[in-house]
């Protein structure tokens, strides 16, 4: 299929560019790890003469295959959806999982290639694993260099963090930017943040490093003399003392290799990035049936790879939005039959995104109703109070869990692997929301509680919200002493390993960038099709998409009631990692509200002519007097 | 080229203008001559006096506590807090008998140096040493904003709600169909330098102040009439303060935002709190932002004489330099065409013609013009009047182009100095299509004593265009010009497509069948 080999050239494209960034990059690594202050010219002449040399010749071809190994895991590990770890357990098992072990493994050892390259072009003290020594009795052996090792062991740390940073930050997703640029300017502007992130996290892993060393550092000291038959030099300090490693030339050293190895890393991966996310343009239609498969409605509709049907989306947004003329191709009818496939394809794919992201939301609010104590009031109490009660019910339950934030993990949702599913499924049992609902006592207790508060106030029909507060507050001070014990017991156990809040609903909007897309892309063409529609093919589909968006708005409306589904997100500048998933579903709140006012602005009245439920007229007419 | 020479004089003392009526500028003595209107927007005043000013002007409270005499360190770290490098260079400097004498020579010497270089920056760019409330006076488009009542003003793209910014930091929400009145505040909303409403949203209004870019929303429904700090959420970028514009996209998508001291232009997704910097060489920082009503293109014009307009699609840019001083204002053309622009100390509109090229081609790029021309020459003018000579004319502050293009709003200068030249508004009839045309209307004047500090056209007057003005002292009016349209009703990004419920006569019918002509 041609439009999948695009995005393997694409890839490629990227590699190869990283590559030939690679000589400037090393260097600029050359010239910083050897410049001396008080001998500039000789620094020169130094990097001169070093860079020409065999060895660096060498070191230089393994850096450009370590360069060919990163991008080809980002090619491989990327995802355009991101795997959001609802529970700290769920975030280890996506560390602990084969396929990251081997990607921790496989970083481990390129770190290591890396500081053997740049402890090969430093030099000096830094080249080999041993050296000559002579001992007290002029007998020569050769003695271990621990400079080198150190450097060595330094690379297999950073490149390891470098590996557990990427699966916490989400490294390996690719996100889509709202602002369209060419990619030599885009390249150009992210360059300085590589720099920022590549100086400051190898800083941080290199602190950390050297506390490893500190402490564990003898360890492959041994081994390496044991194995290679090595002596320990006497002669210097040992390099995991404070003495040793307070060499302040020493930790330049690390901090500048260690630079270098995330920095051309970095690049790698922000070439692969931009490469990837390149608007594609697809042909709407084609006068031949052999390339009917690359066209936009059939790329659109398949789900493999994920990546296509995103850029297939973003195609779609962009070509509604600027060229009239493919905009004409989407309005035209077949040539034989005069039907509007192109139209019919293009809305049902979009309408049929949207309408599972209506679903998925309208579950996931089942879910936590059911989870807490609301639903087994309504169905054990009075039909008639009950609607008025649960309202004062589930807002304190809100205020009470947003203590000890309630969050299950989306278990249901499509992007968690099968093995994070049976990783995380433990902490679904033993949530402590989890534990209220199942445990007996408290299950036997809720339903008389309330029911004699509803009673009360059936009866003596005082005012409800008063009397029910206090009945509220008293509850949790006084549960059995079974339960309390199992609660207390279940939250010192899985308090520090439970929960990451708003996780859920960040997992739960992980994929809208599509959703965004399908939004604009449909309500552009509505937009234009009010004058560029020549056979109103729009017209017949404009009920369904109207009522399609209204009932999403409304289910959207209903998830941002939640706790922590509105708080903002902590923005983290300084970090390769791409938060935008973190901040997706404020975008989707965003474009559904314009997406709904762009289609009442441009048909006004005329809406009123459309077939919708009552309901829906109702939330249209608040759109039309701008009222949302 | 149209001059003011043809224009009609300016009305006599006391008299004020009501409105455009059969193709006439209507005056009266008192504001109680408005004419009948369906649709009469809230005539508002703010009086000075009844603003609640800040007693005190600095930001920090330490002048208010007695000298406390801390140790070294702590002084120190307070000075590295508050004012950075250079205030902790500062610290050690001034502090003599504490510090050893090497220590505070090398600070003093290093704090020495560091002026110098700032000093040889600002040579270059003369802006950077302004503080940032007279960078914001300067590069606003109010005229003498510092001094301003009303600092800023909005209408709602769709509805007839406005919002209008305060001396005193606070924010107000006009709407004619609610009786609640907003109030907006908050901590960081200081020194309104500009407010604009979101397009295709009932609830989000973007400020541009001294720290921050804020984004409220204000629910259309709520009787609150003090929303949360809650409402407001803030978007910052290190060294991009202060905001003196900003510019939504007319789909709602984007916002973009320009700091006179940040080289960089921010364009940000609004909801995702994220933001691009569309960095380029030369100018030395953006002072103001026009998104053409049809999306396609963005003026950024720069403190030096340099503008650029950006092409929106791959965000690339055109370099205009101009010859004289820098780009002060400037509005596009209901269709995107057709840019007019001003440049300070020089009394003539420009004119540059885009055409978009179909944006089929994948480059996106649109040709544009070669060299800007002169459509319109404002120098001084005198006007002979029962009341003496009146000069008119010379530099101007702003432009407002009504969303039909059918007026021109010229917001002249004057001169502070001289008492005959006050600031006056010149309005010009203008045509786009088939042919541009620039044909004089007439002046613009409020109550004696009130100078025009800042204009804007409402976005859907049904009955022509309404020209709100905000006058020195205090007041806001309102002045429709009330027309037939000349051209259809464009059914355009930003423009509602309602008909205005006006009988089109016969003539205007056979108007229209005249220009379908020209162009085939």
């Amino acid at each position: 299929m041609i439009a999948a080999s695009v995005i393997c050239w694409r890839a490629a494209a990227s590699i190869a560019w990283a590559v030939l960034l690679l000589p400037p990059s090393t260097a600029i690594f050359v010239i910083l790890s050897k410049f001396s202050v008080l001998h500039p010219i000789q620094t020169i002449s130094e990097c001169f003469s070093m860079l020409t040399s065999a060895t660096a010749i060498f070191s230089f071809i393994l850096l450009c295959g370590v360069i060919i190994m990163v991008g080809f895991l980002n090619f491989e590990y990327y995802t355009v959806i991101p795997t959001i770890a609802c529970s700290k357990i769920a975030l280890f098992g996506q560390l602990l999982h084969p396929r990251q072990l081997v990607n921790s493994l496989v970083h481990c050892i390129m770190g290591m290639i890396v500081a053997w390259c740049s402890a090969v072009t430093i030099g000096f003290r830094y080249e080999t694993l041993g050296h000559p020594c002579a001992q007290t009795d002029g007998y020569h052996q050769m003695c271990l260099n621990e400079y080198h090792l150190i450097l060595l062991l330094g690379g297999a740390f950073v490149g390891f963090s470098h590996s557990l940073l990427g699966v916490i930050h989400n490294m390996n997703y690719v996100s889509f930017h709202t602002v369209q640029q060419y990619k030599y300017l885009r390249f150009k502007g992210c360059l300085p943040l590589v720099v920022k992130c590549s100086a400051t996290q190898a800083l941080y892993s290199v602190r950390n490093f050297i506390v490893v060393y500190y402490f564990l550092g003898y360890i492959p000291r041994t081994w390496i003399c044991k194995t290679l038959n090595l002596h320990l030099g006497s002669s210097a300090h040992p390099l995991d003392s404070i003495a040793g490693l307070l060499d302040l030339s020493l930790l330049y050293h690390l901090w500048i290799s260690a630079t270098f190895l995330l920095f051309t890393w970095y690049i790698t991966l922000l070439l692969f990035r931009i490469f990837l996310t390149e608007g594609y343009s697809f042909p709407v239609q084609s006068s031949f049936t052999e390339d009917a498969d690359h066209c936009l409605p059939k790329v659109l509709t398949e789900k493999q790879p994920m990546i296509l049907k995103f850029l297939a989306l973003q195609d779609l947004a962009l070509l509604s939005q600027h060229s009239p003329l493919r905009r004409c191709e989407v309005f035209s009818l077949s040539q034989p039959g005069g039907h509007p496939h192109n139209w019919n394809a293009i809305s049902k794919e979009c309408l049929s995104l949207l309408a599972d992201l209506t679903q998925r939301l309208v579950a996931y609010h089942d879910t936590v109703a059911t989870n807490g104590r609301a639903k087994s009031l309504s169905s054990g109490s009075e039909r008639k109070t009950s609607s008025e009660t649960s309202g004062t019910l589930i807002s304190q339950k809100w205020l009470s869990m947003s203590a000890n934030s309630p969050f299950t993990p989306d278990l249901d949702s499509p992007f968690m692997s099968p093995a994070l599913r049976r990783l995380a499924a433990p902490v679904e049992q033993g949530s402590p929301w989890y534990g209220t609902v199942q445990s007996p006592h408290i299950m036997r207790r809720v339903p008389k509680l309330w029911s004699t508060s509803t009673d009360s106030q059936v009866n003596g029909s005082s005012p409800p919200s008063p009397a029910s507060v206090p009945s509220d507050k008293q509850e949790p001070s006084k549960p059995s002493f079974l339960a309390q014990f199992l609660q207390n017991r279940r939250e010192q156990v899985l308090k520090p390993c439970l929960k990451l809040p708003e996780a859920s609903s960040q997992a739960l909007f992980a994929d809208s960038q599509a959703h965004i897309w399908a939004l604009e892309g449909l309500s552009y063409l509505v937009q234009a099709s009010f004058s560029e529609d020549q056979f109103g093919v729009v017209q017949t589909t404009l009920p369904s998409i109207l009522s399609c968006m209204l009932v999403l708005q409304e289910a959207v409306d209903r998830h941002f009631k939640l706790p922590h589904a509105s708080s903002k997100p902590v923005r983290s500048t300084s970090s390769m990692g791409d938060s935008t998933y973190k901040t997706l579903r404020f975008a989707l709140r965003a474009t559904l509200k314009t997406a709904i006012y762009r289609i009442t602005t441009t048909f006004g009245d005329h809406l009123n002519a459309v077939q919708l439920s009552a309901e829906h007229r109702k939330r249209l007419q608040q759109f039309l007097e701008y009222k949302e | 080229m149209c001059s003011l020479a043809l224009f009609p004089p300016p009305l006599p003392y006391g008299q004020t203008t009501v409105c455009e009526s059969n193709n006439e500028l209507l005056s009266g003595s008192s504001t109680e001559d408005q004419l009948k209107q369906d649709f009469s927007p809230p005539s508002l005043s703010f009086p000075r006096e009844s603003l609640k000013l800040h007693s005190r002007t600095e930001n920090s409270s330490k002048a208010a506590f007695l000298d406390h005499s801390e140790t070294l360190w702590m002084r120190s770290a307070a000075a590295w807090r508050d004012g950075g490098l250079t205030g902790l260079l500062n610290e050690i400097t001034n502090s003599h008998p504490e510090v050893p004498k090497w220590l505070s020579m090398s600070s003093g010497c290093i704090l020495a140096l560091l002026q110098w270089v700032s000093s040889f920056h600002g040579s270059l760019f003369p802006h950077l040493t302004l503080s940032s409330e007279d960078m914001i006076a300067e590069f606003s488009q109010v005229l003498n904003w510092s001094d301003c009542v009303v600092r800023a003003f909005a209408w709602h793209p769709h509805t007839d709600k406005f919002a209008v910014a305060l001396l005193d930091d606070s924010i107000k929400i006009y709407n004619p169909k609610s009786a609640t009145t907003p109030t907006l505040k908050h901590r960081l909303q200081r020194n309104v330098a500009v407010v604009q409403w979101k397009p295709l949203c009932a609830s989000a209004l973007a400020v541009g102040c001294q720290n921050c870019l804020l984004v409220w929303h204000v629910d259309p429904c709520s009787l609150s009439t003090r929303p949360s700090a809650g409402c407001a959420h803030v978007l910052s970028h290190p060294g991009h303060a202060p905001v003196t514009s900003i510019a939504w996209s007319p789909s709602g998508s984007l916002l973009v935002s320009a700091s006179p001291m940040d080289t960089a232009m921010m364009v940000w997704d609004v909801a995702a709190e994220s933001c691009v910097p569309l960095q380029r060489v030369g100018g030395g920082g953006v002072t103001f932002l026009s998104w053409s009503p049809d999306g396609s293109h963005v003026l950024a014009s720069t403190p030096s004489a340099l503008f650029r307009v950006w092409e929106t699609r791959m965000w690339t840019c055109e370099r205009w330099p101009c010859i004289k001083g820098r780009c002060q204002s400037g509005c596009w053309s209901p269709d995107g065409s057709r840019l007019l622009f001003t440049v300070q100390d020089e009394a003539v509109i420009y004119s540059l013609t885009f055409t978009n090229t179909p944006a089929a081609v994948p480059s996106g790029t649109s040709k544009g013009p070669h060299a800007a021309v002169v459509v319109a020459d404002l120098s001084e003018t005198t006007f002979s009047t029962p009341d003496g000579d009146i000069i008119v004319g010379g530099e101007i502050q702003s432009l407002a182009w009504d969303p039909r293009g059918e007026r021109l709003a010229v917001l002249l200068k004057g001169d502070p100095r001289a008492a005959d030249r006050s600031p006056i508004i010149a309005v010009f009839k203008t045509r786009v299509s088939p042919i541009f045309e620039l044909l004089p209307c007439g002046f613009v004047q409020g109550e004696p004593g009130a100078e025009p500090r800042l204009m804007q056209f409402h976005p859907n007057f049904r009955h022509g265009a309404l020209l709100t003005v905000c006058w020195s002292s205090g007041r806001i009016t309102h002045v429709p010009f009330y027309f037939l349209s000349a051209s259809i009703p464009r059914l355009g990004l930003s423009g509602s497509p309602t008909l205005p419920h006006v009988q089109e006569r016969p003539a205007d019918f056979a108007n229209q069948s005249l220009f379908t002509e020209f162009i085939s």
